[in-house]
């Protein structure tokens, strides 16, 4: 593992697949009556973010209490920031204090990339979601859904996603988590479909390791996964497409469409979700749709990425606890 | 003023020869000549070249004073060779009246040490909408006969077939800075496989290209001439060579950062590497040096475009766009064209010097080195090669895309109308 997670391409398969089992490890705790472990007792981490984004910093933020750091939470609104602080500053300022890892999520893509590799600061830094450019926890929470269901609980333990077939429907253009989706199903094998209309795939598209793909009927009977990005309407303003109701109707996904999938595929939201648009009702809220098993799992990945990043030369603690209790 | 006399200088990368500098003018030029009581410069196995003209210079005074001035500015020039610098227009005020480029333009006469030959704004502001008074500026002590409204495109066609027309009355030009706007909203690289990875935005190459197309057919629909600035695709250069053999009088400038550097670079997210244009990729930069040396492509200009430090130790999106290049320029022409054999010394002197001074009017730069013309001259250790060091820039910023970086060629001397304005890397 490297000293902080910027990009899903950073990983490694044995990377990437230590960290889907630590996470199953991690998903235990949260099990248990006491869903906290001793594990980062004394680190502190701070959860930088420049973007609102409550579910992801809560996640992070719930991922890090659970592990016992003492937990920093930064959001610019009414900071020095939107004063004209610069990214430097501030992120001297907070290490300054003494923290040892940063969470950073940032509206510009790069952001990550820079406060870990300028010289700015020594911490650990962690990428939130930067941009359009990548979102690795999401990709990570993403894969260890996939492997659960797809692969199996037990079952997945050491493995990849070798020969699945995943869709990823919508706005890739604007999307960091289709980025890092891309990255990392290729990462742990999985042959990967992207489907949109033209406009929102990014010139350059054809270099990604994965397939492209107008149709999304002849794409879903091929499909173990479907995964639907949100689209946002105001994206019709700048002619991406006509209307919600045209884009609904050749990219959204509905019941009818979903009954062509194979019986096992499942249909995932990275959220949040945007009913009517993408994804109707009736599929979001249906036992295929793991939407809301992806908000737990991001607890587990986030926990096990910090375990790794920070607190990875210690003993596992979760098998010493599991002892402990038996 | 004294006599220098120049010894053993390959002029123009030719045979060794001496130079005579008498005053403000070349004396000589021929073998053995006798010193006399002149200074000797030692010039064996250094190539002489007139001085060079830029035709695309930021000098950011009046208004970015913290960036560079007037005489921060020129003097970068001098070390990087030049003897005359084109300021462009964007400064606080804009240079859109006779009274800021006057101002400029003396500046650069009380320094001393490079000719400095303000460009006006095509419309005022910079804002595309209304002609700035173009003929008061050509008319002032300036004498402006390049026009720009460099950083922003004039992308209404009226207005630019306007100023293409207007400016024809005295000779002038516009210089384009060809970037259509609705295409390159919230751009941020070149648009390309690198930026679908990076995820920023992307410049497409046909948002240049489209306007040179457009601007090519007004300029001959109008009669009038046309210079296209930092033009870095591989399109944009299928369009210009289009037009010349259609006998369009369209001219084009070249930086040195886009015959040298490509997209691959954004991936280290570093702003050092933002620059408008942006940087391109290989297939665009070996299609430029092509250009280059085939003529196509007219000149080399710098886009000498300075920035305080905390304008580029930020993130990407937060970062300036520009590079310095005066200081650079030389060296990365030699490494890129004349170290690959695409251009010889005399073919430097052209697009370095007599080129552009002949598309900006600026008298008494870009002449032969021969006896009776002025002694503008830069003397080149084309032997050396060194690692770029931004700490020993002249210039008042240090954004380099070179920062550690060997390359070769060194410019010992410049002569501005016979007096040194550089002596053995050192400003005088």
């Amino acid at each position: 593992m490297q000293r902080h997670l910027i990009s899903a391409a950073d990983l490694t398969r044995d990377d990437a697949v230590l960290i889907l089992d630590t996470a199953e490890e991690m998903a235990r705790v949260a099990d248990r009556p006491i869903k906290k472990l001793p594990t980062l007792r004394g680190r502190t981490i701070v959860n930088l973010f420049f973007e609102d984004s409550t579910r992801t910093r809560i996640s992070f933020e719930a991922a890090e209490k659970r592990l016992s750091a003492d937990v920093i939470n930064f959001t610019a609104k009414g900071s020095s920031v939107s004063k004209g602080e610069s990214l430097k500053d501030t992120a001297q300022t907070l290490e300054a204090m003494g923290v040892d890892a940063v969470v950073i999520r940032h509206g510009a893509s790069g952001a990550p990339y820079r406060l870990a590799n300028s010289g700015w600061i020594d911490a650990a830094v962690i990428n939130a979601g930067d941009g359009t450019h990548q979102h690795p926890t999401q990709a990570l929470l993403d894969a260890f859904t996939m492997r659960r269901r797809l692969v199996g609980r037990d079952a997945g333990l050491g493995r990849d996603l070798a020969g699945r077939r995943i869709t990823v429907v919508g706005d890739v253009l604007h999307s960091r988590v289709a980025r890092s989706n891309v990255d990392l199903l290729h990462t742990l094998g999985a042959e990967v479909t992207l489907v949109a209309p033209p406009t929102l795939l990014p010139v350059g598209v054809g270099a990604w390791p994965c397939e492209v793909s107008y149709d999304l009927d002849a794409t879903l009977p091929k499909s173990d996964a479907v995964m639907m990005l949100r689209v946002q309407r105001e994206r019709m303003n700048a002619a991406f497409f006509p209307t919600e109701r045209e884009y609904a109707r050749r990219y959204g996904l509905d019941a009818d469409r979903m009954a062509r999938m194979p019986e096992h595929a499942i249909v995932m939201h990275p959220g949040p979700m945007v009913r009517g648009m993408e994804i109707t009702a009736e599929v979001a809220d249906s036992d295929r749709c793991t939407a809301v098993e992806q908000v737990a799992n991001g607890v587990s990945i986030r926990m096990a990425v910090l375990y790794l990043l920070l607190g990875g030369n210690e003993p596992a603690v979760t098998h010493a606890r599991t002892t402990e209790e038996k | 003023m004294s006599k220098i006399l120049i010894r053993g200088a390959e002029v123009l990368g030719g045979a060794p020869q001496d130079v005579l500098i008498d005053g403000e003018t070349i004396a000589a030029v021929g073998t053995g000549l006798d010193a006399g009581g002149a200074e000797v410069v030692d010039a064996a196995g250094k190539v002489l070249l007139p001085g060079l003209v830029d035709l695309h210079t930021h000098l950011r005074e009046p208004g970015r004073e913290d960036s560079e001035t007037v005489l921060t500015g020129t003097r970068a020039a001098a070390c990087g060779g030049y003897t005359a610098v084109f300021a462009m227009a964007n400064t606080f005020p804009v240079a859109d009246t006779a009274g800021v480029v006057e101002q400029v333009y003396r500046l650069g006469q009380e320094h001393g040490y490079c000719d400095v030959q303000p460009i006006g704004a095509v419309t005022v502001g910079l804002a595309g909408r209304q002609l700035a008074e173009l003929g008061a500026m050509h008319e002032s002590a300036a004498g402006v006969t390049v026009f720009s409204d460099d950083g922003k495109c004039v992308d209404d066609a009226v207005i630019m077939r306007r100023a293409l027309e207007y400016v024809k009355a005295f000779g002038g030009v516009v210089a384009q800075h060809a970037q259509e706007p609705r295409l390159t909203e919230g751009a941020q690289m070149n648009e390309g496989v690198v930026s679908a990875e990076l995820g920023l935005g992307g410049w497409p190459a046909v948002a240049e290209e489209s306007i040179i197309a457009r601007d090519v057919l007004l300029a001959d629909h109008v009669g009038s001439r046309v210079h296209i600035c930092h033009l870095s695709t591989a399109g944009s250069v299928e369009i210009v060579r289009w037009a010349k053999s259609r006998g369009i009088a369209v001219t084009a400038e070249v930086t040195p950062h886009h015959l040298l550097l490509t997209d691959e670079l954004v991936r280290s997210y570093n702003p050092v590497y933002k620059v408008n244009p942006p940087l391109r990729t290989e297939r665009d930069v070996r299609a430029l040096r092509e250009a280059l040396a085939d003529g196509t492509i007219d000149i080399v200009a710098t886009d000498h475009a300075p920035h305080p430090h905390e304008d580029k130790d930020c993130e990407w999106a937060a970062a300036a766009m520009g590079m310095v290049g005066l200081e650079t320029a030389l060296s990365v022409v030699q490494e890129t064209m004349v170290d690959t054999g695409l251009l010889d010394w005399a073919g430097v002197a052209d697009r370095m010097s007599s080129a552009p001074a002949r598309i900006g009017r600026a008298t008494g730069h870009g002449r032969p080195v021969s006896a009776g013309e002025p002694a503008n001259l830069t003397l080149v250790d084309t032997a050396y090669r060194g690692r770029v060091d931004p700490a020993g820039f002249a210039s008042r910023s240090r954004n380099t895309p070179y920062e550690g970086r060997e390359l070769p060629g060194r410019v010992t001397h410049t002569w501005l109308r016979g007096k040194a304005t550089l002596v053995d890397g050192k400003l005088t």
